[in-house]
């Protein structure tokens, strides 16, 4: 059985305990999306302005939830800001890859495995972030995980939408 | 005489099957006695048939089952015609039914409707979905800061509206509303009453006719009986009045290319094949809990409940904040609190590494989330299987947490 220890990683209750990115980013011009867990009620706001070099030039992440919530955007900030936009795809894939093969390997399918099923790419350094594999262990905690990666996707979307209009 | 859970254990086969078993999680779902699933598994192994179909001997046993399984529930909430006890798939059905079947026939635009902030989302998205398709106004009946509906403004609420929809028993809270005192203002008013009785009817002796509701919903699985199975009652003539809710086979009397006749009750608000052994099941918790006895099963609700008040204020202070009244005599088995600054969902996961199985989140009511101003909070509910070791268990459980957290 899993321990609390592979999931509460003493990086992980950093990021949480003092989160990187705090605050809020005046919108417009930044993209202010909003992302919501149904299970436990979490929210997520993140502010996201990319430049037009196509580089993410600032992020600040707002909201309330859990540790592994919390902590997951603390770390996608960190590890986006700066990036370019494609970078910045290429790691959500990477991590949502790391979440979504356990997920699919622990509860025989679920969402998220199928055509669009993501597939990691060895290239992408993860870093800190690897930190959150332990996560997969407790399937519940998925979601927690994931849920600020899933709403710099839709913040990305819109940015791209916004470039192209 | 007093419930004792040890005896009481012995009828849950969970309790051999898992050891430690520390569930605190019954306002989700309660778990079930031997009776209840050796009855199932009786009637599916003995006489299962498709009821109100056949003609052949095997399926007018089943009939009889399925049938005596409502005058028995309408027994059970002294319900005075079986005839208006109607079986859904769960209290949610139930409450769609109410507002897709009563609310479609008698709002509209200009209209108004009263909900109260403490809901579950069973009654209000219902209402929300069919103000989208047709138009009328929502009202609300404010919580105070001490988790009570707050009726100071009730007569100008219920001023003009057609309905009065609200929860016998918050499932967050614990609150135990005035239900008979909310009917009547409903009726001075001239709005129907209906009542969501999710968390009443498992742990308050439960009479329609006294709390003077005119729809009454409940679910079988949080009262000992099984999933699948959900009861809303009415009394004759408004069940009369209402159009028919789901179609499909069962609830017609005649169909032609130009229309349809529904069938008499209960069957015109049963389309397709019911929950036939649920049925059986809930039956057998009716009886259950009335050997129990429903006044014992809230004694000793109380009792647990007040244990847990006072241990998790003498062990944690001001750490343990509780929501809803600080008397048990006035809210169900249900604690909901938040500890330190610590995520609910963080806490439940070390308890849960403690064997203890408690819930985090909204409990699907985030209008009341927000007016308590917590994203999510801790829910302990304790049932007639639950003692104060079990309390214990969680207090202990929670100075791990604060240890691990630091």
């Amino acid at each position: 059985m899993a321990g609390l220890e592979d999931l509460y990683r003493e990086i992980i209750l950093d990021h949480y305990r003092n989160p990187r990115n705090r605050g809020e980013l005046e919108a417009p011009p930044a993209h202010r999306v909003e992302g919501f867990n149904p299970l436990c009620g979490d929210e997520i706001v993140v502010y996201l302005e990319v430049g037009d070099d196509g580089r993410i030039a600032d992020i600040k992440i707002g909201g309330q939830g859990c540790s592994i919530s919390q902590s997951s955007a603390s770390m996608m900030s960190a590890a986006v800001k700066g990036k370019t936009v494609a970078e910045a795809r290429e790691l959500t894939r990477a991590f949502k890859a790391l979440m979504t093969i356990h997920e699919s390997r622990l509860d025989g399918g679920g969402d998220g495995s199928g055509t669009d099923t993501p597939t990691p790419d060895p290239e992408v350094k993860l870093g800190d972030l690897e930190a959150l594999q332990g996560v997969v262990k407790f399937p519940v905690r998925i979601k927690c995980a994931t849920l600020s990666w899933n709403t710099l996707s839709q913040g990305l979307d819109e940015a791209a939408a916004d470039a192209t209009a | 005489m007093a419930l004792d859970v040890a005896t009481v254990r012995k009828d849950f086969p969970i309790y051999e099957a898992r050891k430690p078993f520390v569930f605190l999680d019954s306002a989700a779902s309660s778990q079930k006695p031997r009776a209840v699933i050796d009855a199932m598994t009786a009637y599916y192994e003995t006489s299962h048939a498709n009821v109100h179909r056949g003609v052949y001997g095997l399926a007018e046993e089943a009939t009889a089952l399925y049938e005596g399984a409502r005058a028995r529930v309408a027994r059970f909430v002294n319900a005075p015609q079986a005839k208006e006890i109607l079986f859904s798939k769960n209290v949610t059905e139930s409450l769609n039914l109410v507002a897709q079947s009563w609310g479609r026939a008698h709002l509209g635009p200009g209209d108004a409707i009263v909900l109260t902030e403490m809901e579950h989302h069973a009654n209000i998205v219902p209402w929300q979905i069919l103000q989208a398709q047709i138009g009328f106004e929502i009202r609300w009946i404010p919580v105070t800061p001490d988790g009570k509906l707050d009726l100071s403004d009730l007569d100008r609420l219920l001023d003009g509206a057609k309905l009065l929809s609200f929860t016998g028993v918050s499932n967050v809270l614990g609150t135990i509303n005035p239900v008979r005192q909310l009917t009547d203002a409903a009726h001075a008013a001239g709005a129907l009453a209906v009542v969501d009785g999710a968390q009443y009817t498992p742990h308050v002796a439960t009479d329609v006719q006294a709390l003077g509701a005119d729809l009454f919903a409940f679910t079988g699985h949080k009262m000992l009986g099984p999933t699948g199975i959900g009861v809303l009652w009415g009394n004759e003539a408004l069940l009369e009045s209402m159009p028919p809710f789901l179609g499909g086979g069962g609830m017609i009397r005649d169909v032609r290319k130009d229309g349809f006749l529904p069938d008499e009750l209960p069957h015109k608000f049963e389309a397709g094949t019911p929950p036939i052994a649920e049925a059986v099941g809930l039956a057998v918790a009716c009886d259950e809990l009335d050997r129990y006895d429903m006044g014992e099963v809230r004694a000793h609700e109380v009792a647990v409940t007040g244990y847990a008040l006072d241990t998790l204020r003498e062990r944690f202070a001001g750490d343990v904040v509780v929501h809803g009244p600080a008397d048990p005599a006035s809210r169900g088995g249900v604690l909901s609190f938040t500890f330190k600054d610590l995520h609910p969902h963080d806490v439940t996961q070390v308890l849960d590494e403690h064997g203890v199985c408690v819930r985090a989140g909204h409990h699907c009511a985030k209008p009341l989330m927000r007016c308590l101003e917590v994203g999510a909070v801790v829910r302990a509910s304790f049932y007639i299987y639950n003692d104060e070791a079990d309390v214990d268990a969680l207090a202990d459980a929670l100075q791990r947490c604060a240890e691990f957290f630091g």
